[in-house]
């Protein structure tokens, strides 16, 4: 019948008004910025170094500015200055590290080739300046957190990483202390008389 | 002039309009006062629909935003109430583009005549027991004439705009508005035909009275008003181009139809004549239909008369928007078919319907119910009979896929 | 009260004359439509409330749209609507001079010569109400009449603008050259540029 169409029409949009109230699923806006927007935890923005602690971050940093990232980045954000002592030798630690976050993509490169899981991708968003050369180049000390904070953002990957370099220093114990073992039973035991020449 | 305010009768509340008209009137002397009376009547109106304007405006974002799962606009003052204001800014300060050839006379003409002619249709209409404008013995047909006026005024601007795709826009435009005029104004003779006259006040007046205490006598709440009510309503969405007779200036249509080429505050110009006409429209049929200033109980006096108009013109002005919000734009021949083969027949049925019960005023008792079922039959059956008609020649919807 | 009517009287001849003189045909219709306001003016100075809003829905409403639709309809070109009438040659202009003077000194005399009867003291007020009764009941074969009429007219009209057997297009009409026009004539659920691409 004519208008029946029209009429449960009507029916759904007061429906989506008076629901529009009181019922979440028919008021889909989330009014940023009163309300932050949940993000999934594989979401990533830009990357940053991690450090161990929080209240050295300079000097836990896991990177030893091996450069790899840098040699691997598409678009070759990354600049980095391994620190060199008064001799010349290197410290394995970067004096320089910066990432153009004008330039980057977010592709994760860096993150998958680091050897030593020294950077990982953050999560912020709201880095929206009005500084466009200088404030859009982030330096070592702007890209550095500490492992808590990648525990919080990242927490199945943090735990990954923490479980897999633990196992790794728990290893690398192991075999310190057998080698430190045989060693020490070398220097207590006497040496053993050396094996008779065979007869040319 | 609308009687003094010490001579009437009634509630404080009631009367306050006029007592603080005459107030403010009595401030001049005897002969000027009828000037400054109707000065103040066309001041009020014009602040008062001003303001209706602008809120309608947020209001229907609003109201269009909920029905579609998000808030409107609700960042410029608290809950977005500025935000008229803050648009009324942006139109005025938007730069006044003239296309070189353009007649320049009737391209700044048209807005300003179809805002004024719009405005003056609102002179005849009771807003409550003694607030009208003028009190016209042929006030219908005064409000008629002038809306009649406002589809010049389209032409104007489709044609100064030196654009062939305004011209056809503003050509379809006006064969909508002329094919919507005919239903408009058959719909509103059988409310002439039973009120026995032209004038809006008396028109309001006979609607007085409940039927058993509690029944208003609205001319709406009769079958034969019911229909005249429907097909009103469906041609004053079609006269103010409203969803979902929107074609001439929706966006997707010819650019902007024949508001192409106008830009900043003529444009804003427009869409208020666009929303004068709904309000001027919407109030009409709530004189004509819904009883005007009319109280739907008896216990409800309390309530001032022009507090129920308001409430009755707002409520017809949320179905407008709650109507846009529903249904999609119909097409130019879906629309012509649609007032031609459907409206003007229901329209004349309905001039007869309304005649029989004119005629059968006097039934009571047993044949009270007949009156009633008789009048209701002859709406109905003309529906379906029409509506079945319309679809003549569409067959049933076919839904081809493609092969998965 | 003479002021009055003089100030209406001199509006709608300069309307009038306007709308004659005028070069461009759309001014003229536009300058006709305030003509008929004037004397719209004019019938409600008499007190013929009526008469005027009715002479004003129908002329101001009506009759202008057929007007306009017809000058538009017909134009053979678009492009010279300012300029496209030559200059009247001063002959032409003495010719319509003396003609008007004829006829005015003719009507004139007449009018000037008959005798009127008094104006009354205050003009007849004519309700709607007994307007209705006397079109009802004294004149109404002369509203049957004319009503007659404009349904012949009215069908004449569409018998004239139907689409012929099979649907195509009815007989040329008057050299319309804006052939991108759609007409409003109904075709069923066709679409217009289907209707375009059909047809011509």
């Amino acid at each position: 019948m004519l208008g029946k169409g029209l009429l449960q029409g009507l029916a759904v949009t007061a429906k989506n008004l008076v629901g529009s109230f009181h019922d979440p699923a028919r008021y889909t806006t989330q009014e940023y910025p009163e309300v932050k927007p949940t993000l999934p935890e594989a979401y990533r923005n830009f990357p940053f170094l991690v450090s161990e602690s929080a209240e050295d971050p300079m000097g836990t940093l896991r990177c030893v500015a091996c450069q790899i990232c840098e040699k691997e980045c598409p678009p070759q954000c990354i600049f980095i200055v391994m620190e060199r002592d008064e001799k010349g030798k290197a410290m394995k630690r970067p004096k320089v590290f910066d990432i153009d976050t004008s330039v980057c993509m977010s592709c994760q490169i860096c993150v998958e080739v680091c050897p030593f899981d020294a950077i990982k991708m953050d999560q912020v968003f709201e880095i929206a300046t009005t500084d466009r050369f200088n404030a859009l180049l982030l330096n070592r000390e702007q890209l550095a957190k500490p492992n808590t904070y990648f525990q919080q953002i990242h927490p199945t990957e943090a735990a990954e990483v923490d479980a897999r370099l633990a196992a790794e220093r728990a290893a690398a114990e192991e075999k310190a202390k057998a080698a430190a073992a045989v060693k020490a039973a070398a220097i207590k035991a006497p040496p053993a008389p050396p094996p008779a020449k065979p007869s040319a | 002039m609308t009687p003094d305010a010490a001579t009437l009768a009634g509630p404080w509340l009631e009367r306050a309009p006029l007592i603080a008209r005459d107030w403010l009137v009595g401030w001049l002397p005897e002969s000027l006062r009828w000037f400054a009376s109707s000065l103040l009547a066309i001041a009020v109106l014009i602040g008062a629909f001003g303001l209706l304007f602008a809120y309608l405006t947020l209001a229907e974002r609003k109201i269009l935003g909920r029905i579609q799962n998000r808030p409107g606009p609700n960042r410029t003052g608290w809950a977005g109430l500025l935000q008229p204001f803050a648009d009324g800014v942006k139109a005025l300060t938007k730069e006044d583009v003239v296309p070189r050839a353009a007649d320049k006379v009737l391209h700044t003409l048209a807005p300003v005549s179809l805002v004024a002619l719009s405005l003056i249709g609102l002179a005849v209409i009771p807003f409550g027991r003694h607030l009208v404008a003028i009190e016209l013995d042929a006030a219908l047909l005064y409000f008629f004439a002038a809306g009649a006026a406002t589809e010049l005024s389209i032409f104007m601007a489709g044609w100064a705009s030196r654009n062939k795709y305004s011209l056809l826009a503003a050509m379809r435009a006006l064969a909508q508005l002329i094919s919507y005029e005919v239903p408009l104004l058959l719909s509103v003779v059988p409310v002439v035909l039973l009120a026995g006259t032209l004038s809006t006040t008396e028109i309001v007046v006979a609607q007085g009275g409940w039927g058993f205490g509690f029944w208003p006598h609205w001319f709406a709440l009769t079958p034969w008003g019911f229909s005249a009510f429907a097909v009103f309503m469906i041609a004053a969405l079609a006269e103010s181009n409203r969803s979902p007779f929107d074609l001439p200036e929706a966006e997707s249509e010819l650019i902007a139809g024949h508001l192409t080429e106008y830009s900043g505050f003529k444009y804003a110009l427009f869409f208020m004549a666009e929303y004068f006409g709904m309000a001027a429209l919407s109030a009409m049929a709530v004189t004509l239909f819904l009883g005007g200033w009319q109280a739907p109980a008896a216990f409800l006096e309390v309530i001032p008369s022009y507090a129920w108009f308001t409430f009755k013109l707002l409520g017809l002005l949320l179905g407008f928007i709650w109507i846009r919000a529903t249904f999609p734009r119909l097409r130019i021949d879906q629309l012509t078919r649609l007032a031609w083969k459907f409206l003007v027949p229901i329209a004349l049925i309905n001039l007869g319907n309304a005649a029989f019960w004119s005629l059968s005023g006097s039934w009571t008792g047993f044949w009270l119910p007949l009156r009633w079922g008789i009048s209701a039959a002859l709406v109905v059956i003309p529906f379906l009979v029409l509506s079945r008609a319309l679809y003549a020649g569409l067959g049933p919807r076919v839904y081809r896929y493609a092969p998965s | 009260m003479n002021l009055v009517f003089a100030l209406l009287a001199l509006f709608c001849l300069v309307t009038a004359v306007a709308a004659v003189v005028s070069r461009n045909l759309i001014h003229s219709a536009l300058l006709f439509v305030l003509t008929w306001l004037g004397i719209a003016g004019c019938y409600l100075w008499t007190g013929a409330e009526f008469v005027a809003f009715s002479h004003a829905l129908v002329y101001v409403g009506g009759i202008s749209m057929v007007v306009l639709f017809a000058v538009l309809l017909t134009r053979p070109a678009r492009a010279d609507e300012v300029a496209a009438l030559p200059p009247v040659p001063i002959e032409r202009i003495l010719g319509g001079l003396l003609a008007v003077f004829m006829v005015a000194s003719v009507l004139g005399s007449a009018i000037v010569t008959s005798r009127f009867a008094a104006p009354a003291a205050s003009a007849p007020v004519l309700t709607v109400r007994r307007l209705g009764e006397l079109l009802a009941g004294p004149h109404v074969i002369a509203l049957l009449l004319v009503g007659v009429i404009l349904t012949t007219a009215l069908l004449g009209a569409l018998l004239i603008a139907a689409p012929g057997p099979g649907g195509r297009r009815p007989a040329p009409a008057a050299g319309a050259d804006l052939e991108e026009l759609p007409d409003a004539t109904d075709r069923g659920t066709a679409s217009e540029s289907m209707r375009e691409r059909g047809t011509r």
